[in-house]
């Protein structure tokens, strides 16, 4: 919930609408153009890739300011990065590269324990482990696709989350969107939190059974949700349902939020759901020893019954895992689309993983993990609650390394990212269609490896930024009360 | 008695009809003379059409008390997350101890390799591991977010550039997984409305797409182009409708559940009379099929631009993994935002990416390496013409060869079996890595399994008549043992 004073609400809706008429206007002086323009040859007979309002929003909204997103990089996404100037001659329909790059302050990569560039420990290993393996087996896991190595990770990722067993994936996104599927079809129910990741939501659509929503992360509404549904049962027919699914993620990636995991866990077991948890965000990065929100939150593994993550965001490589129980995993490899038919892992990435692993439990005989571990919560405490007292309006719980700074208007979308980039800061903004319409944010995400330095600076230029775009909603402590209380809720 | 009250009555009754008539006895209306009854008669067919115009009546609906829900959440059992768990379900593949090439060493052996889709023998080379390790040692392993936010790093763009010089195409797309690449990308153009025509043998990959998309769907047969020319009049025919819709036919170049080649001339002349837009996956033909390796769009003789979206996955002949979409401009803008495997996902790790640049420009420098494919297909096709019980039923093109039973035992559980005993038994007893087709419980193509050989160009001729003579021992002995 996040609660935005009036005054907020109107203007932004106000900016939306007018850049929405302007966008009409525009489309009206094409299509008139386009009347009087011969069609060209190729195109005769077909239907428009993109009807009517459906490519409205990338047409007129987004390439206005295309040059905030996808900014390339011209060497590793690490705590300082080489982003490559850009230029365009057609007010941003199309980019071009330059040559030049600038050196700026990285506030946006997942890279939150700081094994994202090469590493002291892990980069000699891979790169010998590429020698001896090489960049991919070109064979999918049940063909000739499984090499020690993946078995060596399984195995060490079951260890690291708690579970008596675990599989692994060459994507992250292809996980969800095909595990769901072989857990539950017709006949099931899924229940996800409303702002679960777009994979989650095409794993639960592409598997046939119902899909019910639940209020971000209110474990009062799950229950009743869970209620309505065990006692109505199939819709139309009314016969029980076979099985309900629960799924919810450890760290929201837009909000920042963690999960109400123990809760949400009593709420299941009570009425006999599975638990499905996502942990693309939390793995590695929260709890003492780097387990999760299971760890963070004092819940025990095995009250969760499947429990899936990412390699991308704390471990600095690439694919993710399911982790449960023997019995699921062995019918997991058994069914799964994207273990018989995707090709595995590639070896060094998975000799990384392994790596961060054994630094993050100490097995490398250092204390390099825990130094990252603490490192990363101190970091995150610390930047929160700076912004706080400056001003911004913060989303997120403590603990967590993701920080979106709300910032509403879409014009302060661009003017937000361009002037960070402009004093060599770089921060992700994010808008439709990854949030809702009016709330639209900046999201930074903190490493282990920023040093105090670099997050004083990042926070002045912040701050600096904040003052020019007009983003500091809630003035400075003492008045912050007063402003809280004539705000306007909004979900 | 009875004429008292006869006689009652009849007062009774002139009262009340004179205390009606009177009132209005000098009533009139429209040139109507309005008696008392006209009044009670006009009231009677107003109540009737009263209660002819309420609905009727129905037993009210009792909300459920929570006691009852109480009651109804203890009682109900749920199934559990996964089935009981076979024999079949425990077996496991085997773990190879070196590097996927030709040869590798499985259980301390060394075994000659025909599983892995690594066509143009490039697993090991020393240029991609050469240009991977620099890589590696400059940009770390991942890239550390999706393409949007600081995940696109200049390899990625430098990749996408290369695909498509290399093709003749505009622009292309890189993706972070090869099978994420279809069904992001058919979604991403189909919606719910269009009309989509697909082939029945097409991979899981292409289906989940398709159902994704919740566009209407309608299968012709297998790599059968009369089937495809009546789906496509049958669809069309006097439906005005459907010219206003996007329609799509999607079909594999090599299809990767049977070995067959999809006859894209003529596909392209039925999609140029019906007006449908062509979808087609090259993840078995990219780098294999054409003379420089360009694909099946080459071989046809096809000009690409022909082709409206070509998608691939680059774990077959460029040994890295990843996939890429590519066509026209405005096809390959679209997906940048609204794929959502492209938006949703972190990027291609870099060191994937400067692999794939690498093998392309080894490919293009040495066009000989498609020759010696072509050379080894084709020995390995006619050494395996003679193997007692298989036949080879996959297309003289195709880089995989398929074999599957001549006469099936009559249930699918005992053909797999019976397949699955024989590359066992190859892999044991001969050191011949080959493997069968494996269909996942989600799966809805019904063609038939059989055992795959993926023929590289590294493979020496030893390589090949020593997996044939192996096959024929093998499949001799199994066949010939009651099942």
């Amino acid at each position: 919930m996040v609660r935005l004073p009036y005054f907020i609400a109107l203007t932004t809706l106000f900016s939306y609408v007018l850049i929405f008429t302007i966008g009409r206007l525009r489309d009206l002086f094409r299509t008139l153009v386009d009347f009087y323009r011969p069609k060209s040859e190729g195109d005769q007979g077909y239907a428009p890739i993109c009807l009517g309002l459906e490519d409205f929003y990338s047409r007129r909204l987004y390439r206005r300011i295309q040059d905030c997103f996808g900014r390339p990089l011209a060497g590793a996404p690490d705590t300082w990065i080489d982003v490559v100037d850009r230029h365009s001659n057609d007010s941003n329909k199309t980019i071009q590269r330059t040559a030049d790059t600038r050196r700026c302050l990285n506030l946006g990569s997942y890279n939150y324990l700081g094994f994202a560039a090469s590493d002291e420990y892990c980069t000699p290993r891979v790169v010998d482990c590429l020698k001896k393996y090489s960049p991919s087996t070109c064979s999918v896991r049940v063909d000739g696709g499984t090499t020690k190595l993946h078995a060596e990770l399984e195995d060490l990722v079951a260890r690291f989350v708690g579970k008596p067993a675990a599989v692994i994936f060459g994507m992250g996104y292809a996980t969800n969107s095909s595990i769901i599927p072989v857990l539950t079809g017709k006949g099931g129910l899924i229940i996800s939190d409303s702002l679960n990741h777009n994979s989650i939501v095409n794993g639960a659509r592409g598997s046939g059974a119902v899909v019910r929503v639940f209020q971000h992360n209110t474990p009062l509404h799950l229950e009743e949700v869970l209620r309505e549904q065990v006692a109505a049962g199939q819709p139309r027919t009314h016969r029980p349902w076979k099985k309900i699914i629960v799924i919810v993620e450890g760290i929201y990636s837009m909000e920042g939020e963690i999960c109400k995991l123990p809760e949400i866990v009593a709420v299941c077991k009570k009425y006999k759901a599975y638990t499905y948890l996502d942990e693309a965000h939390s793995i590695g990065a929260v709890g003492k020893s780097g387990r999760g929100v299971c760890e963070l939150l004092g819940v025990d593994p095995a009250d969760v019954d499947v429990m899936m993550g990412t390699f991308t965001k704390s471990f600095g490589s690439c694919g993710g895992y399911i982790a449960a129980s023997k019995e699921i995993i062995q019918y997991l490899k058994y069914a799964c689309p994207a273990h018989l038919y995707a090709t595995s892992m590639s070896p060094p990435a998975v000799e990384q993983v392994i790596c961060a692993m054994k630094v993050i439990s100490g097995e490398d005989g250092s204390n390099r993990g825990a130094v990252k571990l603490a490192r990363i919560r101190e970091n995150s405490n610390f930047f929160r609650s700076q912004l706080q007292k400056m001003g911004l309006q913060v989303l997120g719980d403590n603990d967590s390394p993701i920080m979106p700074i709300m910032l509403y208007n879409p014009s302060k979308i661009p003017a937000f990212s361009r002037e960070c980039l402009k004093q060599n800061v770089a921060v992700v903004t994010v808008a439709f269609p990854a949030t809702p319409l009016l709330l639209a944010r900046a999201r930074i995400c903190i490493s282990a490896s920023h040093t105090r330095e670099d997050l004083i600076r990042g926070l002045k230029v912040i701050s600096e930024v904040g003052d020019l775009v007009g983003i500091k909603y809630f003035p400075v402590e003492p008045e912050k009360h007063l402003a809280e209380s004539g705000g306007a809720m909004v979900d | 008695m009875a004429s008292a009250v006869m006689n009652a009555t009849t007062v009774a009754l002139d009262w009340l009809s004179s205390s009606f008539d009177a009132p209005l006895a000098r009533a009139v209306i429209f040139g109507v003379h309005v008696d008392g009854h006209l009044v009670v008669e006009v009231l009677l067919i107003v109540v009737i059409l009263f209660l002819l115009s309420r609905k009727s009546y129905k037993h009210p609906k009792k909300p459920l008390t929570e006691k009852e829900i109480d009651e109804l959440c203890e009682d109900w059992v749920p199934e559990p997350l996964h089935p009981p768990i076979t024999e079949e379900m425990l077996s496991e593949p085997p773990t190879l101890e070196s590097a996927a090439g030709t040869h590798t060493m499985i259980d301390g052996k060394e075994v000659v390799n025909f599983a892995c889709a690594n066509y143009l023998g490039l697993i090991g080379h020393e240029k991609l591991i050469n240009s991977c390790a620099s890589s590696l040692e400059k940009y770390g392993v991942g890239s550390c977010g999706p393409r949007g936010f600081y995940g696109t790093i200049d390899v990625h763009l430098d990749c996408e550039e290369r695909i498509s010089k290399f093709l003749g195409t505009s622009d292309s797309v890189l993706y972070s997984y090869g099978i994420s690449t279809i069904f992001s990308v058919i979604p991403a153009f189909c919606k719910k409305g269009d009309i989509i025509v697909a082939d029945e043998g097409v991979h899981w990959g292409v289906q989940n797409g398709l159902y994704l998309s919740r566009s209407t769907v309608v299968y012709f047969k297998h790599n059968d182009m009369a089937s495809l020319e009546s789906t496509l009049e049958r669809i069309t025919k006097g439906n005005k409708r459907a010219e206003r819709l996007r329609r799509y036919i999607v079909v594999e170049a090599v299809y990767q559940n049977s070995g067959q080649v999809a006859p894209l001339d003529v596909i392209v002349k039925l999609k140029e009379r019906y007006h449908f837009r062509v979808i087609l996956d090259e993840s078995n033909s990219f780098g294999v099929l054409g003379s420089s390796g360009r694909g099946l769009s080459e071989h046809c003789g096809v000009p690409i631009n022909k082709i409206d979206i070509i998608t691939s996955g680059l774990g077959g002949a460029l040994a890295t993994d990843g996939g890429f979409c590519t066509g026209s401009v405005r096809v390959v803008d679209h997906q940048r935002l609204s794929s959502s495997g492209y938006v949703f996902s972190a990027s291609l790790p870099p060191y994937l990416a400067s692999a794939a640049i690498s093998a392309i420009d080894h490919l293009e420098e040495n066009p000989s390496l498609l020759g010696q494919l072509r050379e080894n297909i084709s020995l390995l096709r006619r050494e395996l013409e003679d193997v007692p019980g298989l036949t080879v039923s996959s297309s003289p093109l195709s880089p995989m060869v398929f074999l599957t039973l001549k006469r099936s035992t009559g249930s699918p559980k005992a053909d797999q079996q019976l397949l699955e005993d024989i590359t066992n038994r190859a892999l044991k007893e001969d050191g011949v890595f080959i493997v069968t087709s494996k269909r996942s419980t989600l799966d809805r193509c019904r063609l038939p399994i059989g055992i795959r050989l993926f023929v590289s160009a590294g493979h020496t001729h030893g390589d090949i008549l020593k997996a044939s003579a192996s096959l024929k021992r093998v499949a001799a002995a199994a066949l010939s043992e009651p099942i």
